[in-house]
Order: structure tokens, then sequence, then C-alpha cells
């Protein structure tokens, strides 16, 4: 092999561990505040990217309606929970979130896609819709089952991922589609050319990594999360409101997950489906950082990104093999390095 | 038997649903569907919702059961009949394999692990030249007895449906053995199942293993029905399928697999026929659907659909009554008893820079009874988890009986005499008074998984069964022994924890503030059981806070203040020690 292979297998393989990188850490971020593993974080992946591409085709996208649909059956639930104990303020606050909020970004949505909307426009909208989803998903899926055990919350995520996969397909039809660059500049160094949007996906998801740090370092709502995280009974003591760690969670990952579908849908085709595996790619960085170490997680989607490219070239047809028992041996490691400790699992 | 006579009714209304007349050929298809389904979830109950090892990999598993008949019928023509062992040794040698990686990961590293073997084999399937790549393997023989050929669906349906309920049957078996509350007491976590002498890691590896015959049972059976096998149903989706089957039934059950199989394959099937007619919609829209219900049915019944349909019989299964005259061989006591029955000789114990346990040196004596006190975080608990190999010390020797125990594991030490209680109780919730206090005699009883299966264990079990018994009434619980250790009192589930270790024959035992919780009445009973025991020859050791509980009862005082021994003696003069006075009321300026 020569070396411009090399670097540019490197290169390759670097872009699309950025995303798995931004996949792994949002894919941890929800874990550790809720338990919850996400397999829907695919379909935020192909919403974000699909309805920004529609947007930007002058097509309306259906997910605008979902998001205006699950604020509708949320804000049911709300008033339901609020039977007994009524708050004007509560209910005025959740008619806002639920139904204000949602009609006034349709409205957009309907009139954006009817003007071919600039770019900017397109990902805002794109963001918000996709986000909105996220927070309603975690109020109608998962807030109902906060207290039940991981593996049944992790039926009910595969039970969002299937619904969510399935209204893709009804949404955005079985082809596939690109969206307009978000930068058409390039940069030559040697041998290596540069696009604007790769510049794009490495400067975003560093960006979002040090955002990550700075919200969970300094901000209050971020230590909450933390508090969440390592212990939900302490973190309600102390008055954190677990439902409030959930949804910014939920609202983080949604943002995160249709962010990088937008930045990969001008480099590759996406169908409703591409989420799945893109997702599960994120998920193995997320395994390898243990679900808990956020710098572990971005190293470790860096890894998955390389050995996906070197071995797309080298033996493409095993490439999915060697990518996911790629874990295996990292898996051996992690429970020869730390042997089982004492873990009980708690009711 | 005749405890079991409901599944005897269940297998003769499945006998009689095929001459049923008018009955529509396409439900028999249906029901082979739910049997093929509930074999390998059935194993998912077993491994998930039993001993708490998550697997989506179970599909790969099936896998390996479809695609070895396939290889052996098609290119080497070798009988299925012969082929079934072969697809059977093949799962299991591939669980081994995978098992020996996987098993050692604890909590969540596990099912994420079973996630990417499970998607790396689905590649592998259908990547192989010789498995036919994504096309798979086609015209596969079909099974025959004699001129019998089994083609339509109605008559693999009974091959399917023995394969499920003799499964279920040795399932049920095993659960209710020795080897299967060592399998219910792993999902509580290893520490407490340990000290009783179960080898955590082969019993999961040995559920594993059980796990994934079962379901290269089901995928022989899959290869012959279809008379096809290509990589589509082994992938990571149908694993993860099998897993929700086994979730919506009841995970904990192993009924519950078969009843989550019948839902979740009548569910889709239903979706795929009517939804197209009622809302002329295109795509997956029965998957939509599939999903929202699956995520609303989990919130009306987390636990699953069949114990909620159990909590609503009108009758409840009984208990027969086990038989107390049986008795285990007692442990062999040596001979002219040494005096010294534990000695702990500089005993050290460090995390980090932290001396929890700092050079700690003291002695149990045969027929007595041995108090360590001291406030709290002074190292006693550590010093217990020493003793019995839950944690390894830095420096200095413990030895029993004059034997160096050099790190042992804590199944070993067990077996030298020593048993113990929790601080914080660790008793399987969900299994009953009986069976959590039997546990404590699993070294005792010999009887593996197969005999346990094939219920030639039941001399060995009855007397397992009856020693805990006898050891429930020594602590006065007889009237609680068929409830649930989870609905028992905090003190009651203390005096539980004491008759599990009494179980073990021990001849010392440790106790870790075993008076916590308990009532007056309830203390000056324990303190009489004590005596009763140190009477009849056991030793005690135990850490307690009620000081007038340990005055009354202990021979001797050993007092560990911030990891140090400060002081030793009978329990009048430590009243009066100003060492020990300072360390529990500080010091007087």
């Amino acid at each position: 092999m020569n070396s411009t292979i090399l670097l540019f297998l490197i290169q390759d393989g670097i872009t699309n561990g950025a995303i798995y990188a931004l996949l792994g850490l949002a894919l941890v971020l929800v874990f550790a505040v809720t338990r919850v593993i996400l397999i829907p974080q695919g379909e935020f992946v192909t919403y974000g990217a699909l309805t920004y591409a529609s947007l930007a085709s002058g097509q309306m996208p259906g997910t605008a309606k979902l998001a205006v649909a699950m604020g509708a059956v949320a804000f049911a639930l709300d008033l339901f929970a609020a039977r007994r104990a009524f708050h004007a303020r509560k209910i005025a606050r959740a008619f806002v979130v639920n139904i204000v909020l949602p009609s006034i970004v349709l409205a957009l949505t309907i009139w954006a896609a009817g003007h071919r909307a600039p770019i900017p426009l397109a990902i805002v909208l794109s963001l918000i819709i996709v986000a909105m989803i996220g927070l309603y998903l975690y109020r109608l899926a998962f807030q109902p089952l906060a207290h039940t055990s991981v593996l049944v919350l992790l039926i009910a995520s595969v039970g969002c991922h299937l619904a969510m996969q399935g209204l893709g397909l009804l949404f955005f039809g079985a082809e596939g589609q690109r969206g307009p660059t978000v930068a058409d500049a390039a940069l030559t160094a040697g041998p290596l050319r540069f696009t604007g949007q790769s510049l794009a996906v490495y400067g975003i998801t560093i960006a979002f990594i040090v955002a990550l740090w700075l919200f969970f370092g300094l901000t209050l709502y971020g230590k909450a999360l933390r508090a969440t995280a390592v212990n939900r009974l302490g973190a309600r003591l102390v008055g954190i409101r677990t439902t409030l760690s959930g949804q910014i969670a939920f609202l983080l990952a949604s943002v995160i997950g249709a962010l990088s579908g937008i930045l990969i849908v001008p480099i590759t085709t996406l169908y409703y489906d591409t989420g799945f595996l893109i997702g599960l790619k994120g998920f193995i960085a997320a395994i390898i950082g243990g679900l808990v170490s956020y710098p572990l997680t971005a190293i470790a989607a860096l890894m998955v990104g390389i050995v996906e490219a070197f071995s797309s070239f080298y033996a493409s047809n095993y490439k999915e093999v060697i990518v996911f028992t790629l874990l295996i041996p990292v898996l051996l490691l992690r429970s020869l390095a730390a042997p089982a400790t004492v873990e009980e699992e708690k009711d | 038997m005749r405890e079991r006579w409901p599944v005897f009714l269940f297998a003769v209304v499945m006998a009689v649903i095929p001459f049923i007349p008018g009955m529509p050929p396409f439900w028999i298809v249906l029901l082979d569907n739910i049997g093929l389904s509930a074999l390998v979830a059935m194993g998912l109950v077993l491994l998930t919702g039993v001993g708490g090892l998550t697997s989506f990999g179970q599909a790969a598993f099936c896998g390996f059961g479809a695609y070895t008949t396939a290889v052996l019928t098609t290119a080497y023509g070798v009988s299925p009949w012969l082929a079934l062992p072969a697809s059977l040794v093949v799962s299991g040698v591939a669980a081994v394999l995978l098992g020996l990686v996987t098993v050692r990961l604890s909590g969540h590293y596990l099912p994420l692990g079973t996630i990417a073997w499970g998607l790396g084999l689905f590649y592998l399937f259908s990547k192989l030249e010789f498995l036919g790549r994504n096309d798979g393997i086609s015209a596969i023989p079909p099974l025959s007895i004699g001129s019998l050929k089994m083609i339509d669906p109605g008559t693999i349906y009974y091959a399917i449906w023995i394969a499920v309920l003799v499964s279920a049957l040795l399932t049920m078996n095993l659960l209710d053995s020795r080897t299967g509350r060592a399998i219910r007491a792993l999902r509580r976590g290893h520490v407490a199942a340990e000290a009783f002498g179960v080898q955590t890691p082969r019993t999961k590896l040995l559920v594993f293993i059980y796990a994934a015959v079962l379901a290269g049972l089901s995928g022989w059976l899959y290869a012959h029905f279809q008379r096809a096998a290509n990589p589509t149903p082994f992938g990571a989706l149908a694993g993860i399928e099998y897993l929700f089957v086994a979730v919506v039934g009841g995970a904990g059950y192993v009924w519950g697999g078969v009843l989550g199989a019948a839902i979740v394959v009548v569910l889709k099937e239903v979706l795929q026929s009517y939804l197209p007619m009622l809302l002329h919609g295109e795509g997956q829209l029965e998957t939509i659907v599939f999903g929202i219900l699956l995520v609303i049915l989990l919130q009306f019944a987390p636990a699953g659909v069949w114990p909620w349909l159990v909590s609503r019989l009108p009758f409840k299964p009984a208990r027969k009554q086990s038989d107390t005259s049986i008795a285990l061989p007692p442990r062999e006591r040596p001979t002219g008893t040494p005096n010294v029955l534990l000695e702990i000789d500089k005993a050290r114990k460090q995390f980090g820079g932290v001396i929890a346990v700092n050079d700690v040196s003291f002695d149990v004596q045969a027929r007595e009874i041995v108090a360590l006190i001291g406030p709290n975080g002074a190292g006693k608990s550590t010093t217990f988890n020493l003793i019995t190999g839950v944690l390894r010390v830095t420096g200095g020797s413990l030895a029993v009986l004059g034997k160096k125990i050099h790190n042992a594991a804590p199944q070993e030490i067990v077996r030298l005499g020593v048993s113990r209680t929790f601080q914080h109780v660790k008793l399987v919730p969900d299994m009953t008074v009986l069976e959590n206090v039997a546990i404590g005699a699993h070294q005792r009883g010999a009887a593996g998984a197969l005999s346990s299966m094939f219920r030639f264990d039941r001399a060995d079990e009855a007397k397992l069964l009856a020693e805990a018994a006898r050891q429930i009434e020594r602590v006065g619980l007889a009237d609680q022994i068929d409830q649930t250790a989870g609905s028992l009192s905090l003190g009651q589930q203390r005096i539980v924890e004491i008759a599990r270790a009494l179980c073990a024959d021990p001849m010392l035992l440790l106790l870790d503030e075993p008076a916590a919780g308990l009532r007056h009445l309830e203390k000056q009973r324990l303190a009489a059981l004590l005596r009763q025991l140190r009477d009849g020859g056991m030793s005690v050791l135990l850490v307690e806070h009620d000081m007038g509980f340990v005055m009354d009862l202990a021979d001797r005082v050993v007092v560990l203040d911030f990891g140090t021994k400060i002081a030793e003696g009978t329990p009048e003069a430590i009243k009066t020690n100003p060492e020990v006075i300072k360390a529990y009321l500080g010091a007087v300026t």
C-alpha cells in the first residue's frame, strides 16, 4: 500500500469516526441518566438527515406532523396525570410545550417547504423537529417505565425503534436521499483534499464535545444530570426532578442525532433504515467506553471509524464482521482488567 | 409428578388441536411458528429472566443449529435425525466459546457483548461460501419416520410441540432443584451464592449453554420445517425479537416464554393481515403498530403477561410437605477438636491509601461466642469479608483449624466449616424461605444439572429440603416457610439468613449484625438460640451494635477502632476499659 491510500483511509475513517463519536456520546449520556439503551438513536439520525434533505428540496417532511401528533398525546397524558391535582400553571406550561410549540414549527415547516427554505433555516427547523420528537418520545414511552428494569426499558426502546423506523418509511419512502452540502469550500494539503463538509464534521464534533464538557462541568442542569446518573434516589432527595433530567438527556440525544444526520447526508445517501447501522457503530464506541466515559467513547469511535475504513478497503465483504467482532477482544480485555465487581440488581 | 398435571392437560389439548374439524391449516402453521419461537424464548427465560444474563444473540444459536443440519443433510446426505445431535453439539460448543468470553462480563457489558457477536455471526453466515452466502441453503430434506415424511405443517407440528413440551418439563425440573436454586440466585449478585459454595462462573456458563442448545434445537426444527436456511431469521433483529417474546410473556417464567411466543406471533400475524386492509396503508404499518403496542403492553404489565394471569387464578398450587426425617450426613468433625478454630494473625487490608484493617490479630476458640464491636467504619465487616474470602488480605494470615487459608475462594471457606450472614440482607426475594435456606446446603448436595432435569436428583433433593426445613424450624420461622423471602420483615429476613448459614453445617458461624431490626423478644430468642448452638459445639463470631445484647451473650469481646484492635477481653473488662469508652464516647478533656 502506498502512503496516499493510507492517509486517505485514515481521513475517511476519522470523518466517519467523528460521527460515531457524537452518537456514542449521546448514547452514553442517555444511558447514564435514564438507564435506557437508546436504540432509536439511529432514527434521530435519519429523521434529522431526511427532514433536512426534504426541506432543502422543497418537500414537506412528515416528521413535523409526527411531532404535532406526539405532542398532542403527551398533552393528553399530562392532563390525565393532573386530573387529581390541577395546577393551572403546570397545564399552561404543558400546553405551550406540547401543543403551541409543535404547531408553530409545523406552520413554519409548511411555509419553508413551499418556499425552498434557505439552508440555515432548513437545518434549524430539522433540529427543532427532531428535538421535539425526542422530548415527546421520553414523555410517552419511557417516563411511565422509569422505575422498571434495564431489560424492560431496552425492550421498550426496541419497540420505539420499530415504530419510528416504520414511520420513517412512511414519511420518506424507500428511496435514499442526499442533502445539499453545508459548506462548499475545499482545502488541499499534500495528497489530501479536505472538503468543507468534512471540515464541518470535525469542527462541529469538537465543538459539541467541548460544549458538553462545559455543560456538565459548569451549569446547574449539567450537574443535575450528572447527579442523576450517579444516584437517582440521591438526586431526588436533594430536589432534582429525575423526569426533568430524562427530558434533557433525550433532548440532547435527539439534537446530537439529528445534527449527525445533517452532517453526513451530503456525503452519503441515507435511506429510512440507514440510521440503525450508524447508530450501532456509535453504540460500539459507547460500549468500548464502558457506557460511562465520554473521552474514551470519542477515542473508541475514531478507532471504529478507522477500522471500518481499512476493512472496507481490504475485505469489504467482511467489513461488518470485522467491525462488530472488534468488540469481543475489547470486552475481554475489559473483563480481565476489572474482574466482575459486585453488582446487585435493584428493584 | 402429581404437581405437573396442568402440563399434561396442556399436552392433551395441543395433541387434539389438529384433529378439530374445520381447523384452518394456516392456524397450524402459526402454532408451528409459536412452538419454534417458544423454544428459544424458554432458553432466554432461564438465561435472562431467571439467571439475569441478558442475551441478544440467541438467534445466532438458532443459526448454528439450522446451518449445521442444512450442511450435513444436503452436502453429506446425513439423516436429519443423525444431524440433530450434531446441531445441538455445534450450538453448545459455540456457546462454550462465546460464553467463556461473554459470561465473565458483568452488568451491562453482557447484553452489549451479545449484540456484538450476534451481529458479527449474522454477517459471517451471510458471507461464507459453504453456507450459501445471502441465499442460504435450500432443498433440505424433511424429517421422516419410516415412510412418514413430515412435510406438511400438520405433521411437523407434533415434532415441534413434543420438543416444546419436553423442553418445558426439563426446564421446570431443572429450576426446581439444587442447580436451579443456584441459577435463580445469580440475579441477586454472586457474593451470597458463592458464600455457600455455588461456582457462579460455571453456573452462568451452564445456563448459557442450556439456552443455546434450546435455540439450536429450534434452529434444527426450523431448517426441516422451512426446508431452507438463510441468514435473515438469525440476525440481530431476530435476536431482539426473541428477547421481547420472553419479556412480554414474563421473563421469569417457563410458560411465560410459550405465552409470549403466542402473543407476539399472533399479534404480528393479525397486524400483517388485517392492518393493510383496514387502513389501505402502504409500507410497514404493521411494524409501527407492533412497536407502539409493545411499549403500551410493557407499561401495563412490566413483569410480563404470564404472572399477571397466574395472579388471577382462583387456586394456588400447593407445595408438598417435605419429610424432615431424612437427614444429610453431618460434616466430618476432626476428632479431638483443636481448641483454636479460627486464628487471625496480623490481617491487613488496604484500599488504596485507606487501611481498613490494620494488622488485626485475634482468635476464636471452640464452643465460644466472640463479639467483634467498634464504632461505624471500624473495619468489622471488612474483617468478615477477609475471613470468608470475599476480599483478599493485603498482608498477614488467617487459619481455620490450624490450616492456613491463603486467599482461598469463598466456596472453599464454607467447605472448611465457616458460614456467614450479611450486614445487608442478601436473599433472593422472589424465592420462598425454604428455597433460600436450601441454598445454604448447596455444597452438601451433589446432584448436577442433567440428573436434575431427568429427576434422578429426588433423593438428594429431599435431603437438602429436609435439612432446610429443619433449620427453619430451629430458628422459629416454620410458619413462614412457604412465603417469599421478600415479603418478610427485615428482622425476619436476618433470621432466614441465619437459618441459611446453619444449613451449611458450620463449625464457626459468622453473624454480621444479626440483631438489627429485631424486637426485644426476638432478640432474646436469638440469644437463646446462639447459646444453644454454642452448647451444641458451634462457635460464633458476631458483629453487633446492640451493646446490651452483646455484653449479655458474648464470652469474649474484641474491639476495633479505625481498623486497629484496641481491646480484647471479657464483657466486664471491656465495659470499663478506658480506651473503649474513649473510642465510643470521645475523650474526656
